[in-house]
């Protein structure tokens, strides 16, 4: 169990070793990581994440806004998935509130946050592969992503800060066309992946510098607190879209892949698995999209038509109530976890029976699966770093908040 | 769905399985326990704290093998000040349970639980690094997210949004 060891010091080393400083403005540090690195030669002797370069203090910034005010915020802490942490912090509230939300409100919620995982998953496999030297992957990832990306700005007028959910349901209607460019999308997806996989799965190259590296056993990753393709590429079978759903996930069929080498290989084959499992939902959420309205029956939490504020004296006192001084959340506490493409994402609400949160914390999936590195690279070679870092997805915005 | 009222009383939840064999393991580590919004709270005695998170880890009937978070909330000006909130999950069972800790402000120390999860050396030294909650048996206590120079804790409430300029 090398990862009983505490975590050392790194001091100059004695004879042979010498002490090497990765990031945190290098490319293959997906932002602004640091870590640092005791080497002998080229193999790893210790290996310590340094993070914090991005901390903004997200948590106490949100303890000074408006519940509503918050939604913007969740956006920027993961820049690759905003539409899974807008999810997660509406959901906790709602949780706290007790609010009903309407199906189609759910439903939409649900193939956006699988839009979001295609994009995030998309992202991941472009880097990771150009960080290995596979440089044409980065191209075909990023031509699929940019419609992605222009589906959200139909739906919520921006590319990446996308702030679309709202305490209650969804901010708009999606628009006209709306549902055929997203079923456009999802008829021919998956033979771009076809595409990738043809690039990379049976690549002898891609093969040797991902099979048998970076290994991680099941019971390490588990107590490391691993979670999502981290954990089961190790084997383990949790996902909590499937184990504990929400936003009505058990209306939906789909397989949680598996490897169970728990190397950088079988965690690619999981997130390459997702991409096809993800569209599946997507085209079942197309298929099964109910009618009704996109917002909770909450006067007092959830704002009104523009249409209806306009016309209507009670939905003009409403509008400005909200705006001008929130609504209250009875007092309680709530942690809500969703499983983002990174692993459980968990925002925990502190509220003292005041409009704005007495407490947020965001528990974050990266932070925990930073922890495995130390296990996955020691007595390892220095160049399977760049691998093993790739391979946990790491986002420093969600890190370092 | 409407919200019910918190469930407070230790009677009616003994048969919630973690509270179960808290309970019968050593009645007092077990302080109050709070089933509110479908989501279960046991606050356990800081004393006990590692004990109990390594019996509730080892169980089968409970089985919570995951830490899923480690996190502190302020409650300035009442005594005591901190509650450190610890997110469990059991992987085989599905279930989740928050075990919580009271903390005085003179002297804030808490048993580390990195010796049951190793996991948990990140998130602690978040909390020692934001709150300043001290974890005796922490490998590598040291600030994680300021800088090693920082003066202060900033999530503490008395600590202003804007900083101090």
């Amino acid at each position: 169990m090398a990862h009983l060891a505490p975590t050392p010091v790194v001091e100059p080393g004695q004879d042979r070793t010498m002490i090497l400083n990765m990031g945190p403005q290098h490319p293959s540090t997906h932002g602004v990581l640091r870590v640092i690195l005791e080497i002998d030669g080229e193999n790893i002797v210790r290996i310590m994440p340094d993070i914090g370069y991005l901390h903004t203090g997200i948590e106490k910034t949100c303890e000074a806004k408006f519940y509503q005010q918050v939604v913007p915020l969740t956006d920027r802490i993961d820049y690759l998935c905003p539409m899974t942490n807008n999810l997660c912090y509406v959901l906790a509230v709602e949780k706290l509130l007790g609010l009903e939300i309407p199906p189609k409100a759910q439903w939409m919620r649900v193939l956006m946050n699988e839009l979001t995982r295609i994009n995030s998953h998309l992202v991941w496999l472009g880097t990771h592969a150009m960080d290995i030297g596979a440089l044409t992957v980065f191209l075909y990832c990023f031509r699929e992503r940019e419609e992605i990306l222009k589906i959200f700005e139909m739906v919520s007028g921006q590319r990446m800060m996308t702030s679309y959910f709202r305490i209650g349901g969804i901010a708009l209607e999606p628009p006209l066309g709306f549902f055929d460019r997203v079923r456009d999308f999802a008829g021919y997806f998956p033979e771009r992946v076809d595409e990738y996989e043809n690039l990379l799965t049976a690549n002898p190259i891609w093969g040797m510098r991902t099979k048998g590296v970076a290994r991680i056993t099941a019971e390490d990753a588990i107590a490391l607190g691993a979670s999502g393709p981290t954990l089961r590429g190790s084997g383990v079978d949790i996902d909590l879209r499937r184990d504990m759903p929400y936003s009505s996930y058990e209306k939906f069929q789909f397989k949680v892949p598996i490897a169970t080498e728990g190397d950088v290989f079988a965690r690619y084959v999981c997130r390459v698995q997702e991409l096809r499992e993800s569209i599946g939902i997507v085209r079942q959420a197309l298929d099964g999209m109910p009618e009704g309205p996109i917002k909770a029956d909450a006067p007092k939490v959830v704002l009104p038509d523009r249409e209806k504020m306009k016309t209507q004296m009670e939905a003009l006192i409403y509008h400005f109530k909200i705006i001008t001084e929130g609504f209250a959340v009875p007092a309680g506490e709530v942690y809500q976890a969703v499983e983002s493409p990174r692993g459980e994402m968990g925002y925990y609400v502190v509220s003292d029976g005041t409009a704005k949160p007495y407490r947020v914390h965001m528990r974050s999936a990266c932070l925990a699966n930073l922890q495995t590195l130390q296990t996955m690279c020691e007595g390892r070679l220095l160049a399977d770093v760049v691998a093993a870092i790739g391979s946990i997805d790491i986002v420093l915005g969600e890190i370092d908040r | 769905m409407p919200l019910s009222p918190a469930i407070t009383d230790l009677e009616q939840l003994k048969s919630h399985p973690a509270v179960a064999r808290l309970t019968a393991w050593n009645p007092a580590a077990v302080q109050g326990v709070k089933f509110d919004r479908d989501e279960m709270t046991i606050y356990v005695d800081s004393a006990h704290l590692r004990e109990a998170c390594a019996l509730l880890r080892d169980d089968s009937d409970c089985a919570f093998n995951f830490l899923s978070d480690v996190t502190c909330v302020d409650w300035t000006p009442a005594e005591p000040r901190f509650e450190v909130v610890y997110h469990l999950l059991s992987i085989p069972k599905k279930e989740r349970v928050r075990l919580k800790v009271r903390l005085g402000s003179a002297s804030p120390v808490v048993e580390s639980v990195t010796s049951v999860w190793p996991g948990a050396n990140f998130f602690e030294r978040e909390v020692f690094d934001l709150f300043g909650i001290r974890f005796s048996g922490h490998p590598y206590l040291r600030r994680i997210q300021m800088p090693e120079d920082w003066e202060g804790h900033p999530l503490r409430k008395d600590y202003p949004v804007e900083g101090y300029r």
